[in-house]
């Protein structure tokens, strides 16, 4: 959990911190987490649901001074 | 798995962009995709085009000053996160005198409409 891979696509609009996210997640390993830094305002929302419908695992989603940081583990 | 199937015939940013984002979102989330490329959006295929395209109105102009993904690199994207199918209109193809070593590696064989019709038989068609 400690050593989430940061995958930062803040100033990038929709879909490119999605697309960012699943670049990195087709490249790293089952039970690895990564964390998605996006400034784009839709990602609160459709990035947990790509997540979800892909079946992954959300383990937070928090905004921070305009900054989406999306939590998620690679499940399968 | 949804099967999803996009026409894209228009030459303009705005449309293009949308027909990529949606082919791109789609084929990483496991849907089948296909593109079905024709009419005015098959010049931004043939190799070595920038995707400069022009404009319908003023969100074009802002997306083209702004970080938003270019369509090319949203369409290629489809093609290698999610096996989508960028297929040329064989039809525009013969008009431009094109073959299918002329287009961008990420394209498929030229495809007629029949073909077409009936692989998106049972799915939903979008047309940009």
């Amino acid at each position: 959990m400690s050593d989430s891979k940061i995958v930062d696509a803040r100033d990038t609009f929709c879909p490119g911190p999605l697309m960012e996210l699943i670049t990195h997640m087709k490249q790293c390993s089952v039970g690895d987490t990564l964390e998605l830094l996006s400034t784009d305002e839709g990602s609160g929302a459709d990035v947990p649901e790509w997540v979800n419908k892909v079946g992954h695992e959300i383990l937070s989603n928090e905004k921070i001074d305009g900054v989406w940081h999306i939590k998620i583990r690679k499940a399968k | 798995m949804a099967k999803i199937s996009i026409v894209c015939l228009t030459g303009t940013r705005e449309k293009l962009q949308m027909a990529s984002m949606m082919a791109s979102v789609a084929a990483a989330t496991g849907d089948d995709v296909s593109v079905f490329l024709s009419m005015n959006a098959i010049p931004y295929f043939v190799k070595g085009h920038t995707g400069e395209a022009p404009v319908e109105g003023g969100i074009g102009t802002l997306m083209a000053q702004k970080g938003v993904p270019p369509f090319k690199q949203l369409f290629q994207q489809a093609v290698e996160l999610g096996d989508a199918k960028l297929l040329p209109c064989s039809m525009v193809l013969d008009i431009l005198k094109l073959e299918k070593e002329d287009l961008d590696p990420e394209l498929g064989p030229p495809t007629g409409l029949t073909r077409f019709l009936s692989d998106a038989e049972g799915g939903q068609i979008l047309t940009f």
